[in-house]
């Protein structure tokens, strides 16, 4: 029997300025990446952003139109999908229907010509948790344990990169939480480099390390779940990964370490840190601010006569207000207009803030962020709506 | 008003307590089998015991040609199974039809293969080309290979320049025209069942044996063949059946010497009006063909089958 002839290769997987075109569509514009070997990482965006293009290029199964792919010193660009240290997860698992889970999981060993099959074979199974069901076809087991198989298949091989294709997308959403814990938990104790293609922000956000957001073939931002939630760099960033309110404001001055920005609700304070790279921040330029739900404090005007010493605030009345149990979610209209999402954890017994209220909302200046203004307020946020749901 | 009322009453007759589904359930499929069933009766299991007994029949003594009347001599299957001139055609049957199921094989496959997997909007086109000869009758197609395989056409000329034939030399009729003709007209009876097994098997399997380290051929030899064996067994035994009884061919592309069981089959029945011996030859020909496909489905159709 041909042995494949395996690529060694071993380091951080670099992609140097990728690019995809399907005639006349790009599908993946210009892409730079590195993703630091031993990393678990997610590259997150709606469908049709390229994610799972860029996944395919990486496992050689699309070819690139520009642009090189590299592990560590070794350039894979064009080399032939059996010849690449790269396994990938599929989508709908593709288990062999004909072979037995055992044969499932050996076949990659048995063609690269391993030693101990059984054993690599056995332990994999174990990993799993599925040593039991190494007789029986795909199509006896559930779809979570296909998902297992279809992961141990890939992983028993060592690849220097494993690529997952949403590999829970067909799980329902208990056993989606479960397996993401496992994934997890698989990845830190075989310790390989896993790149997690998915357009579940919860999801990416869970399970990685570092989280890629990607929109129209290219990368919106790229860096820990925490930094892109706290700090997003683009509106579509702001509103894929979780909710953001975001509303216009021109900048008035800038004070030493601080920006003081002004909407018809009043003036904002906020540190400069809290700017995204690139935007405009002289004086009369417009840009747009962004603050979480969750890190608005919402109370009674009346109690709150003085404005706050330390921290932002506008004034506004209550349109409505959602009981959800451990948190109450508010819609407020301020007085210069703009609609406020407010997530106010029930800390007290006091009951909501009824429909009309008239009621002050406060956060802290570090807790607002500022985008470049020339962006589509609404951008991904009927995406992520649609697919978190 | 009145219409609603009526329409009403009438969904309210029709509310009669549904029958008990179990009881329903019961006869619902015999009642469906049961016009199967029948023509099988009728047109195949009836003439079968015809056959049977036919192939016992001793002629009546001093009777006239094709007068038998009814024994139990089973000593026609001794005496028509040691005759060389019987036992040589039924052998050469099975020889010719072999060779045929492996040509026909090896050109269906690779023909279903790119219909599946490489024809892309062509797809529809290559398939009406695939049954379009059966616009043409059997035997005028057969006949056609005369023409093809004649001495003056273009095949022979072909090969004559090539030297793979002589100057004189020819190839109808012989072995190989017979073989040529079988392999001709049961090709697409070869290439659709695979292609149907084929089409049916996910890209994305072969794109996952690609990223476990398997080469092309041994992607195919691991996983496309192994999930298209459905179609090839179909493929193979819709050949090879109703080839090896076939006597057109032999009879239109080859000589006296290429003589299959058909034929014989065929002569007797029609010019030495010896009934018996047909019977026995078609009944030993459907023993043979039941023995070698029971083996044979044994043997490939039950490993690999998903």
């Amino acid at each position: 029997m041909a042995k494949a002839d395996v690529t060694q290769a071993e380091g951080d997987l670099h992609l140097e300025r990728l690019t995809k075109q399907f005639g006349d569509f790009v599908a993946v514009h210009d892409l730079s990446l590195v993703v630091p070997q031993g990393s678990f990482f997610a590259l997150l965006g709606p469908s049709g952003c390229g994610k799972t293009t860029t996944l395919r290029m990486v496992a050689g199964l699309e070819d690139p139109t520009a642009g090189t792919i590299r592990i560590g010193d070794t350039e894979i660009t064009h080399q032939k999908p059996y010849r690449r240290p790269v396994n990938t997860v599929f989508q709908n698992y593709a288990l062999f229907p004909h072979m037995t889970i055992y044969d499932n999981v050996a076949f990659g060993l048995k063609r690269r010509g391993v030693k101990d099959v059984n054993k690599q074979v056995n332990d994999a199974l174990t990993l799993i948790q599925l040593s039991e069901v190494a007789q029986r076809k795909p199509a006896q087991l559930s779809g979570g344990q296909q998902q297992r198989v279809a992961l141990a298949r890939a992983i028993v091989n060592r690849p220097a990169v494993l690529l997952l294709d949403e590999p829970l997308g067909a799980l329902d959403l208990k056993l989606r939480r479960q397996m993401q814990l496992e994934l997890k938990r698989i990845q830190t104790e075989v310790g390989l480099t896993f790149i997690h293609v998915t357009h579940d922000q919860e999801e990416a956000m869970t399970m990685a390390d570092s989280v890629a957001v990607m929109n129209n073939g290219i990368i919106e931002q790229l860096g820990p779940p925490t930094e892109l939630y706290e700090s997003p760099h683009t509106v579509f960033v702001a509103n894929f990964l979780g909710q953001s309110n975001l509303f216009p404001a021109t900048v008035q001055e800038t004070d030493g370490e601080e920006i003081i920005l002004e909407d018809p609700d009043g003036k904002f304070r906020m540190p400069k840190e809290r700017v995204a790279s690139g935007v405009n921040t002289s004086g009369g330029s417009n840009v747009l601010v962004g603050v979480r739900p969750e890190k608005i404090t919402i109370g009674p005007r009346s109690e709150a006569a003085a404005a706050p010493i330390d921290g932002n605030y506008v004034d506004g009345v209550v349109e409505s207000a959602s009981f959800l149990g451990v948190s109450t979610q508010y819609q407020v209209r301020t007085e210069g207009g703009e609609q406020i999402d407010v997530f106010a954890q029930n800390l007290d017994v006091h009951g909501l803030l009824p429909h009309g209220s008239h009621v002050r909302l406060t956060w802290q200046p570090h807790h607002g962020f500022v985008l470049a203004p020339d962006q589509d307020i609404r951008a991904s946020a009927d995406v992520s709506a649609g697919v978190s749901g | 008003m009145a219409i609603a009322q009526a329409i009403g009453d009438t969904i309210e007759d029709q509310r009669t307590p549904p029958p008990d589904p179990k009881k329903r359930g019961r006869f619902t499929p015999y009642l469906l089998l049961l016009p199967g069933m029948l023509w099988l009766a009728i047109f195949f299991a009836v003439p079968l015991v015809f056959l049977f007994s036919t192939s016992l029949q001793t002629p009546v003594a001093g009777g006239e040609v094709g007068e038998f009347e009814q024994t139990f001599n089973f000593g026609n299957y001794v005496d028509t199974l040691t005759d060389e001139y019987y036992y040589v055609p039924l052998f050469r049957s099975f020889i010719y039809s072999g060779i045929a199921t492996i040509l026909a094989l090896l050109i269906g496959y690779p023909l279903a293969y790119m219909i599946a997997f490489k024809s892309g909007r062509w797809r529809n086109l290559l398939l009406v080309m695939v049954i379009a000869p059966f616009f043409v009758s059997f035997l005028l197609r057969t006949i056609a290979w005369r023409q093809i395989l004649a001495d003056e056409g273009v095949v022979v000329g072909a090969l004559r320049v090539v030297g793979l034939v002589g100057e004189t030399g020819g190839i109808y009729p012989s072995a190989l025209a017979v073989i040529t003709g079988l392999t001709y007209n049961f090709l697409p009876f070869m290439t659709l069942p695979i292609y149907a097994s084929l089409e049916r098997v996910d890209p994305r399997l072969i794109e996952a044996g690609s990223d476990l380290y398997a080469k092309p051929f041994t992607g195919f030899r691991k996983i496309t063949w192994p999930l298209s064996m459905p179609g090839v067994v179909a493929g193979t035994l819709l050949t090879f059946i109703p080839a090896a009884g076939d006597y057109v061919n032999a009879e239109l592309l080859g000589t006296g010497k290429n003589s299959m069981i058909g034929n014989r089959i065929q002569y007797e029945f029609f010019n030495v009006r010896d009934y018996p011996t047909m019977a026995v030859l078609s009944f030993v020909l459907m023993a043979c063909i039941f023995v070698m496909v029971l083996v044979y489905v044994r043997r490939v159709g039950s490993k690999d089958l998903v």
